[in-house]
């Protein structure tokens, strides 16, 4: 597996995070994310007075999520796809990692940058290996290299590459082809990635799981990914951060999902956020981020150290309990929470 | 995107559906071969004439067979060196006046008689090969313009979306996505073309061009209906036979997964 050719030419100081050396559990070193700059950028359509997006300006941190949520309509995806140039922005700067993009050669910048949209857009006459080597075949990787990631990749996402390689497209279950769509657009391990509501078109318990799957994922890959939603609860579970957007894509918030949760700019936002913005929060929090108070003799419910505190409130309702056990993922007990350390996390804003 | 199959409905469904191409593409062979043969018998049967036996006899036969054969398949190469081009041409092109008018020009060519087009074409340059083609293709050609037209523009557009996203050049994205997802429709309009230029071919013989029509308008004019009749069934035969070949050669160029 490690013994061909890294992909990673250049790992930006500072962006790998502590404790997820790249190559830390002997797979491919990965390239984590880019800073991305957009700076007074705006479209105009052709024939059209209001352009689509106004001035918009926002900087990315390297190797996080941002989600745009907003109103269908709202310039969200048309600012995206400026990022790529499927969209030409009519005025303004874009860089990655202080690289203007505008300045390249479209076609090979968009190689660069991972896309997946939520149709999936899976290439109906080419096999699933096909499909996900496209890009780096683009890019003139050899042979091997190439049949060697598509089976990482698909190992990846749980999908065995002996039984699914040769497949075609509809051959698949939706969310198999949403993981093949996912997998297709990090194929030659791209900094940043452009996601169209990629789970939009799944049913709920479905799209559950692809984002479960997706954010731990994202956890050891770290790229820079501008994710557009229009589910505010979708972007809470994934994004980092969070850009409420509203008319012609002006930026009404930027922020950390907890900090739009506790302070909402405007009505707008919190019209976004809809009630319960308490509890919430409670859910961005994870249980084992606490300091858990020690341990009892008494045997209590219990969660998992994954828990987020939203569940562990459901338990301490559900169970009319004072105090309820956190167990790592071996049943041992971590610790305890209470109710007042609900409270008391709320009010410190998170561990995040 | 697409209906979901079960991994194991998957190759069940193909087996079903080689079983039912088997009975479609042996049952056009088995009633040409019937029709032939009945033809033959019949014919046997009859004491020839000096007339009929001029028409009647194999040499004839395979000789204007031989040139209809001809005059068709060229006249579909020709076609599908024009029309195929030309269809992704106007595809590509960003006014939408474009394609009515080459579609509506396609139209004239085919609505118009072939016969008619056949008498001005010979008053103009004089009678020959090369008027009897122009008519064929003139007539035949609009199949496949619009079904290569129609094939390019029938390709979901968040594929084109997605081949464009992830840089794909335009040229790429025709040759790797559209053009490989348009040939089932664009084959289905060549086949059409095909027949056409089968049927249209027997008007040749007016311009002194042979083919089948020759066999046909000789038993018209002498009154020989043995004569009348096999010249039919052979063209009638060899349009069968054709589409059938074109339905193979569809469904094995087929792209596959879809």
């Amino acid at each position: 597996m490690s013994d061909h050719a890294s992909p990673t030419a250049t790992v930006p100081a500072g962006t790998v995070p502590a404790g997820t050396g790249a190559d830390a559990d002997g797979e491919t070193a990965t390239r984590h994310g880019a800073r991305i700059e957009l700076a007074d950028v705006s479209k105009i359509y052709a024939g059209q007075e209001e352009p689509a997006v106004e001035s918009f300006s926002m900087v990315i941190p390297a190797g996080e999520l941002v989600c745009f949520v907003g109103p269908s309509g709202c310039g969200k995806t048309t600012t995206m796809k400026m990022v790529n140039r499927l969209i030409e922005p009519t005025s303004g700067r874009i860089t990655m990692d202080g690289e203007d993009l505008l300045s390249l050669n479209p076609h090979e910048l968009r190689r660069r940058i991972g896309y997946v949209i939520q149709q999936i857009g899976l290439f109906p006459h080419m096999s699933i290996a096909d499909n996900v080597a496209l890009v780096p075949r683009m890019l003139g990787w050899d042979k091997r290299r190439t049949a060697e990631r598509v089976d990482e990749l698909l190992h990846l996402v749980g999908l065995e590459p002996g039984r699914f390689r040769s497949r075609y497209p509809r051959q698949l279950s939706g969310g198999q082809q949403q993981r093949v769509g996912v997998i297709r657009a990090l194929a030659a391990d791209p900094p940043v990635m452009l996601m169209d509501e990629p789970f939009g078109a799944t049913d709920p318990i479905t799209r559950e799981h692809l984002q479960n799957e997706f954010l731990a994922l994202q956890r050891r890959l770290r790229k820079t990914i501008v994710f557009v939603t229009h589910d505010f609860e979708e972007a809470l579970r994934l994004g980092d951060r969070i850009a409420v957007l509203g008319e012609r894509s002006r930026i009404v918030q930027y922020d950390t999902p907890d900090r739009i949760l506790a302070e909402p700019a405007d009505d707008y936002v919190r019209s976004f956020v809809g009630g319960q913005a308490a509890i919430k929060r409670l859910g961005l929090i994870r249980a084992g981020d606490l300091d858990l108070l020690p341990a009892g003799s008494a045997s209590l419910p219990s969660v998992r150290v994954d828990a987020t505190l939203r569940d562990v409130l459901d338990a301490i309702v559900a169970h009319r309990a004072q105090r309820i056990a956190v167990v790592d993922s071996d049943g041992r007990v971590r610790g305890e929470l209470d109710f007042d350390s609900l409270t008391a996390a709320a009010d410190s804003g998170g561990a995040r | 995107m697409t209906a979901v199959a079960t991994p194991a409905s998957a190759p069940s469904r193909r087996r079903s559906l080689t079983g039912v191409i088997g009975i479609r593409h042996l049952a056009t062979p088995a009633v040409v071969v019937v029709a032939l043969i009945a033809d033959y018998l019949w014919v046997h049967s009859l004491r020839l004439d000096s007339i009929e036996q001029r028409t009647l006899n194999s040499g004839y036969l395979v000789g204007r067979t031989a040139e209809h054969l001809k005059l068709t398949l060229v006249a579909t190469v020709l076609i599908m060196s024009i029309a195929v081009p030309l269809g992704v041409l106007i595809s590509r092109v960003r006014a939408r006046w474009v394609p009515p008018l080459v579609l509506g020009l396609a139209n004239v060519g085919q609505a118009t008689p072939a016969i008619g087009v056949l008498v001005l074409l010979t008053i103009t340059v004089g009678p020959g090969v090369g008027v009897a083609m122009t008519s064929l293709v003139a007539y035949s050609a609009l199949p496949v313009l619009r079904n290569t037209l129609i094939g390019i523009q029938q390709v979901d557009p968040t594929l084109i979306e997605a081949a464009r996203g992830m840089g794909m050049r335009p040229a790429q994205v025709l040759w790797r996505i559209e053009m490989p997802l348009a040939v089932p429709v664009v084959l289905a309009g060549l086949r059409t073309a095909l027949v056409f230029c089968v049927g249209v071919a027997t008007l040749a013989t007016f311009v002194n061009a042979g083919g089948l029509g020759d066999i046909i308008v000789n038993g018209i004019k002498l009154d020989r209906d043995p004569v009348l009749v096999t010249g039919s069934i052979l063209t009638a035969s060899i349009a069968l036979l054709l589409d059938w070949a074109g339905g193979l050669v569809e469904s094995a160029l087929r792209p596959k997964g879809t």
